[in-house]
C-alpha cells in the first residue's frame, strides 16, 4: 500500500524495510514496562530539548529547512520526530501527582514545556511538525484536567494574537499557503494553487467507486505532487473513491479508539496522560493530512499515518503504538 | 514516585480523564465525519466537475502537421523542401536560475535582443509546470555543435526538431517560386485556425502563395494522453494527416539560374516562355532575396533594411514591375496597321529623323537624332522600320490610328491584363485609351499621345511577363496560349477549377499567317542583317548577331525615364543612375520552331540592343544550345555545388 508508483519498485522495497525495522521497535518498546517510560521521562524530554538546539548550529540544511542531525555521514536522524514523543512523556510526568484542578502555575509552567520545543521546530522551519508536537502536549494538559476557564481565554488570546503572528511569526512560504486555502487554488493553478487544484481533482475524479488499482491517472502522469509521500489519500480517493477512503477513515477512527480506551483504563495517571497523547498524535497526523490534502487547511507538511512513504514518521508511529501497548501489557502496573 | 493524593482523588482524577478522552474521542470522531463530508463533496457532489477536469488535464487534441508539397522544376529538380530545423526551449523550473541560464545562452549562442524578447513574451503564456519554453526556434548547425559541446548548461533545456520549408536554390528562385512566411496575428484572421494549428508558416508569395491551399495539405488530429510535463504517454484516437501535393513547375532551374547570371548586377528583370505551352520557363527579378531568411528569421533591422532597400529586393519586378515599353511596342503598332488597312507590307515612309503633326509646332525625333545630325533611316517599309527601329515610321501610322481601336487591338496581346493564371499578382500594366485619359487626368485625348504611343511611350505601362508574352505570341503566329507556372495534374475535385483548364488557344485577329511570317522575318533581320554598312544593319545584329548557331528573331527596346525637352540631348552622363532609361529586348527563337520566348529587361540599363540584347542572347544560348560554351561542364558542376557558389 506503500508503493502506489508500481513501476518503481525500489520505492516499496525502503519503505518495507523501514516498517520491518519500525515493527522491530514497536515490538521492543512494548514489552518495556511503562515504569521505564516513567523513570526515563524527564531524561528524555530534557534530551530532545538538547538534540532540537543542537540541530540550530549543526543541524543539515535540506529543501530550505535545517531539521536533520548527520551523524557523520552514518546515519540522519530528525530530532523533531523523537520529540513528538518526549514532549508528551515530559509533561505527563510533571502533570501525573498535581492536584486537579490544575493550578495556574502548573499550567504556565506545561505551557512552556510545550512552547519551548514547538518553537525550536518552527523555527528550522518546520510547521507540520510543531503542530503536532503541540497537539500533543495540549492533549496532556487537557486530558490533565485543566478548566474549561483555561481553555476559553487561551482561545480568546489565541484569536487576539492571530493577526500579530501572522505579521512577525509567518514565513513568506506558510503565508501563502494559507493565502491559497482562503482563495481557492483557483486563483493560481500554476503556482502555490497547483498542488491542492491537482490533488482535489485527483479526489473528486475518483467518485464514488474510483478508477481503480494502479488506473489513476492523476498521479500516474505525475499531474499530482509528492503522490507517494505527503499527497497520498488523494491516488487513494482516485483510486478506490469514497469507499475508500471511508474504510480507511473509518480503520482510523477505530484504531485512535482502541489506543485511547487501552490509555484511559491504565491504573497510572502518568499512562492516562501520556498514553491518551500518544493516540491523540496519531489523530492529529490522520486529520492535518487528509484535510490539507482536501483543501481544508493549509498545507503544511504531515504525512498520512502509515501509508505516507518516507521512515521517520513510520518509526515514530510505531514506537508509539508499541508504547500503548505496553500499558496494555502492563495493565496492572 | 507513587502519586500522592488519595485513593478517592484517584478515582475522580480516573473519571476526568476518561470523560476528557471521551470529549476529544467526540471531536476526532466530528472532525473524521467533517473529512468524510469533503470527500463526499468531491467525489460525489461535485465528481463531474473534476472527471472534466481531469480529463482536461491529461488528455489534448494535438495537430499533427502534413509535411507541405515539394516543389519540383521541368526536369525533377528540387525547388523548395522541407528538411529538419531545431528549436531550443527552456524549462524554468529544471534549470537553477532562469536569468542565469538565459544569460549564458545569451552569450554562448550570440542570441539577438529579438529572441529574448520573444523568449519573455512565450514565458507570459499559460502552460503547466515542467513544459519547456521556446527560446531559439531554429537552431544553427553552429549553435547545436556549441549546445552539443557545452554539457553543463544543459539541465532544463530542451531541444526538439521539426520540418521546415528550405529553398535550395535561394534568391535564384525566389521570386518565381516564392516563399512560406511565419504566420502572424494579421494572417490568423483570414486563415481556417483549425488547419493551420501546428502550422508556423503560410505560403506567401510566388507559387507557394498561389498553391497554398494544394501544398498544405490536409492537418490530421490525434488525441493524446499527456503527462503533467506535456510528454506524450497513450494515443487514444488518430486521424492522420493529408501529405501536401507537389507541384511540378514549367520552370527550368537551368535556364533560371543562366537568366540570373546574365543579368549580372543590373536591377532588372528576365521573364521566359515555351511558346507551345505557355509555361513560364524562367522567371528572374534583381535583385533577388534569399528566402529562407523568411523560415530561420530576420532581425526587425535586417528586414526593414532589405524592405526600404532603394534596389527594392522584396518586389517581383518581373511580374509586377510596371515599365514604358518603348520600342518593344512597334511590332504591335505594325501589326495593327496592317490589320486595320492603314497600309501594307509595301507601304514606304521617307524618315527624314522628324516627325510633325500638320498645322503643330512639335517635333518628334528619330532615336537616332544628335543636335548635329538629325538622323533619319531613309526610304523605310514596315520590315525596315522593325529591323531599324524607325520612329518616324510609327509616328506616322500611329498619328493617323484611331486611339480606340489600337488600345481595343493591344489589348489581344493581354496588355493591360494579368495574365499569369496561377500566379498571385494584381499588376495589369496600362494601356491608356481616351476615356482613361479623361477619367484619370481630366483631359481629352491628344493626337500627340497617340504618335507618343506609337513608339512605346506615354501612359502605355507594361510588365516583362506581357513583354515576354508578346514574343510567344508573334512566335505562335498570333495564336494566344494562357500562362502558366505550374503543370497540369490528374483532375482532382478539391482543386481551384482554374489550374486545370485546358491550354486554352485563341488566335489574334485580323492578321493572316503570312502577316505573322513576315514581322517574325522582320525581327529575325534585328539580329541577324548584318553587314549592310553603316545605317542598314538590324539593331542588334553588332551585338549579339554574329557567330549565332541558329535563327533568332527579337526587338530591342529603351524607354525614357524622364522627360527630355524639345531640342534637349539626351546625355547619360549628367542623368543620375536612376534617371537613365530603361533597357528592353524581347525575343524568341529559333524563328521558325520556337523553343523560347523571353523578355529582357533592365531597369536604368541604357540602349536595349546594346544592354539587354547580349543578356538575351546568353540566355538563349544556355537554353538551345547546350553545349556551345566550352565551359559547360564547369557550369553544371558549379550548379551542382549549390547556388551560393554561383554567386
Amino acid at each position: 500500500m506503500s508503493s502506489v508508483s508500481g513501476a518503481d519498485m525500489t520505492l516499496f522495497y525502503d519503505q518495507l524495510g523501514r516498517m520491518t525495522i519500525g515493527l522491530g521497535i514497536l515490538v521492543l518498546a512494548a514489552q518495556a514496562p511503562p515504569s521505564i517510560y516513567l523513570r526515563w521521562a524527564v531524561g528524555f524530554y530534557l534530551l530532545g530539548i538538547f538534540l532540537l538546539i543542537l540541530v540550530i548550529f549543526f543541524g543539515v540544511k535540506v529543501k530550505g529547512s535545517q531539521r536533520w542531525l548527520d551523524f557523520y555521514g552514518l546515519f540522519r536522524f530528525q530530532p523533531s520526530e523523537l520529540v513528538k514523543i518526549t514532549v508528551p512523556m515530559g509533561l505527563a510526568w510533571y502533570l501525573q501527582n498535581k492536584q486537579i484542578p490544575l493550578r495556574s502555575k502548573h499550567v504556565w509552567i506545561s505551557l512552556i514545556l510545550v512552547i519551548l520545543p514547538v518553537s525550536l521546530i518552527y523555527a528550522q522551519p518546520d510547521l507540520g511538525t510543531s503542530i503536532l508536537v503541540a497537539g500533543a502536549g495540549l492533549s496532556v494538559l487537557f486530558l490533565a484536567g485543566i478548566s474549561w476557564r483555561w481553555i476559553l481565554s487561551a482561545s480568546a488570546f489565541v484569536a487576539i494574537t492571530l493577526p500579530l503572528f501572522w505579521a512577525f511569526a509567518m514565513t513568506g512560504n506558510q503565508k501563502q499557503r494559507v493565502v491559497t486555502l482562503l482563495s481557492g487554488p483557483e486563483a493560481d493553478p500554476l503556482g502555490t494553487g497547483w498542488n491542492i487544484m491537482q490533488s482535489t481533482t485527483a479526489i473528486g475524479s475518483g467518485g464514488l467507486l474510483g478508477k481503480g488499482l494502479g488506473k489513476g491517472t492523476q498521479s500516474h502522469l505525475d499531474f499530482l505532487p509528492e503522490a507517494q509521500t505527503d499527497f497520498i489519500i488523494a491516488v487513494i480517493a482516485e483510486e478506490f473513491g469514497l469507499i475508500g477512503v471511508s474504510v480507511l477513515l473509518a480503520l482510523y477512527i477505530a484504531v485512535l479508539a482502541r489506543a485511547l480506551y487501552l490509555a484511559v483504563t491504565s491504573e497510572s495517571t502518568f499512562v492516562r496522560l501520556f498514553g491518551g497523547a500518544l493516540s491523540m498524535t496519531f489523530f492529529f497526523y490522520f486529520g492535518v493530512n487528509i484535510a490539507m490534502v482536501s483543501g481544508l487547511l493549509p498545507v503544511v507538511g504531515v504525512p498520512l499515518p502509515l501509508i505516507s512513504y518516507g521512515g521517520s514518521s513510520v518509526v515514530t508511529l510505531l514506537l508509539c503504538f508499541g508504547m500503548i501497548m505496553s500499558m496494555r501489557f502492563h495493565k496492572a502496573w | 514516585m507513587r502519586s500522592s493524593v488519595t485513593i478517592k482523588n484517584i478515582e475522580v482524577e480516573k473519571a476526568l480523564v476518561s470523560s476528557r478522552a471521551s470529549i476529544l474521542f467526540a471531536v476526532a470522531c466530528l472532525f473524521v465525519l467533517a473529512l468524510f463530508g469533503r470527500f463526499f463533496q468531491l467525489q460525489v457532489i461535485e465528481h463531474e466537475v473534476f472527471s472534466l477536469r481531469s480529463d482536461e488535464n491529461r488528455i489534448r487534441v494535438a495537430p499533427l502537421t502534413p509535411p507541405r508539397g515539394l516543389i519540383f522544376d521541368r526536369n525533377g529538380r528540387l525547388l523548395a523542401e522541407n528538411v529538419t530545423a531545431s528549436s531550443l526551449g527552456v524549462i524554468p523550473e529544471k534549470v537553477g536560475s532562469l536569468e542565469a541560464t538565459v544569460q549564458d545562452l545569451k552569450g554562448l549562442l550570440n542570441l539577438k535582443e529579438s529572441d529574448l524578447e520573444s523568449f519573455a513574451k512565450n514565458l507570459q503564456r499559460p502552460r503547466t509546470p515542467g513544459e519547456s519554453v521556446e527560446i531559439i526556434d531554429s537552431l544553427s548547425d553552429r549553435q547545436l555543435a556549441i549546445l552539443a559541446v557545452n554539457r553543463h548548461i544543459k539541465k532544463g533545456l530542451e531541444v526538439s526538431s521539426r520540418l521546415v520549408r528550405n529553398y535550395p536554390l535561394a534568391e535564384l528562385t525566389a521570386h518565381a517560386v516564392g516563399s512560406v512566411r511565419r504566420i502572424t496575428q494579421n494572417d490568423l484572421r483570414t486563415l481556417e485556425k483549425n488547419r493551420y494549428r501546428g502550422t508556423r508558416f503560410v505560403g506567401r508569395r510566388g507559387v507557394e502563395a498561389f498553391y497554398e491551399d494544394r501544398l498544405m495539405g490536409q492537418v490530421g488530429f490525434q488525441t493524446i494522453e499527456t503527462d503533467a510535463h506535456g510528454r506524450i504517454k497513450k494515443v487514444i484516437d488518430k486521424q492522420q494527416a493529408v501529405v501536401g501535393k507537389d507541384l511540378h513547375m514549367y520552370l527550368d532551374a537551368e535556364l533560371q539560374v543562366a537568366a540570373y547570371n546574365a543579368l549580372g548586377n543590373f536591377r532588372g528583370a528576365v521573364v521566359a516562355i515555351e511558346p507551345e505551352t505557355g509555361g513560364i520557363l524562367a522567371m528572374v527579378s534583381k535583385p533577388g532575396y534569399d528566402p529562407n531568411t523568411f523560415v530561420t528569421g530576420f532581425s526587425e533591422t535586417e528586414f526593414e533594411e532589405i524592405k526600404n532597400s532603394v534596389s527594392k529586393p522584396f518586389f517581383n519586378r518581373a511580374a509586377e514591375g510596371q515599365y514604358a515599353p518603348g520600342s518593344t511596342f512597334k511590332p504591335i503598332v505594325g501589326l495593327g496597321g496592317i490589320s486595320f488597312g492603314l497600309m501594307d507590307w509595301d507601304t514606304i515612309i521617307d524618315d527624314r529623323g522628324t516627325f510633325s503633326l500638320p498645322g503643330r509646332d512639335r517635333v518628334y525625333r528619330d532615336w537616332a537624332w544628335t543636335p548635329k545630325n538629325p538622323g533619319g533611316q531613309g526610304k523605310v517599309d514596315l520590315r525596315r522600320a522593325i529591323y531599324r527601329s524607325s520612329n518616324i515610321y510609327f509616328y506616322d501610322v500611329a498619328s493617323r490610328m484611331d486611339i480606340g481601336r489600337l488600345a481595343k487591338f493591344t489589348e489581344q496581346f493581354g496588355y493591360g491584363k494579368k495574365l499569369i493564371s496561377d500566379f498571385p499578382s494584381v499588376v495589369t500594366g496600362l494601356v491608356p485609351n481616351e476615356e482613361w485619359k479623361l477619367n484619370s487626368r481630366a483631359e481629352k485625348w491628344y493626337q500627340g499621345d497617340s504618335v507618343n504611343l506609337g513608339i512605346g511611350q506615354g501612359d502605355l505601362l507594361v510588365t516583362p511577363v506581357q513583354v515576354a508574352y508578346l514574343a510567344a505570341t508573334i512566335a505562335n503566329r498570333g495564336e494566344l496560349v494562357d500562362l502558366r507556372m505550374v503543370k497540369s495534374t490528374p483532375k482532382s475535385a478539391s482543386v481551384d477549377a482554374r489550374e486545370y483548364s485546358d491550354i486554352r488557344s485563341r488566335q489574334v485577329t485580323g492578321l493572316t499567317p503570312l502577316d505573322w511570317e513576315r514581322m517574325a522575318e522582320a525581327m529575325e533581320d534585328v539580329v541577324h542583317l548584318g553587314g549592310q554598312g553603316y545605317g542598314n544593319n538590324g539593331t542588334a545584329w553588332a551585338y549579339i548577331g554574329q557567330n549565332i548557331p541558329y535563327r533568332m528573331a527579337g526587338k530591342s527596346g529603351t524607354a525614357q525615364v524622364v522627360e527630355i525637352s524639345q531640342g534637349e540631348e539626351y546625355d547619360e552622363d549628367v542623368l543620375s543612375e536612376f534617371e537613365r532609361k530603361h533597357a528592353w529586348f524581347m525575343a524568341f527563337a529559333p524563328t521558325h520552331d520556337p523553343k523560347i520566348a523571353l523578355a529582357v529587361l533592365v531597369e536604368n540599363g541604357g540602349g536595349g540592343s546594346s544592354v539587354a540584347g547580349p543578356i538575351a542572347r546568353k540566355i538563349i544560348d544556355s537554353y538551345l544550345v547546350k553545349d556551345l560554351y566550352a565551359d559547360k561542364s564547369e557550369y553544371s558542376a558549379r550548379f551542382q555545388s549549390g547556388p551560393a557558389d554561383l554567386l
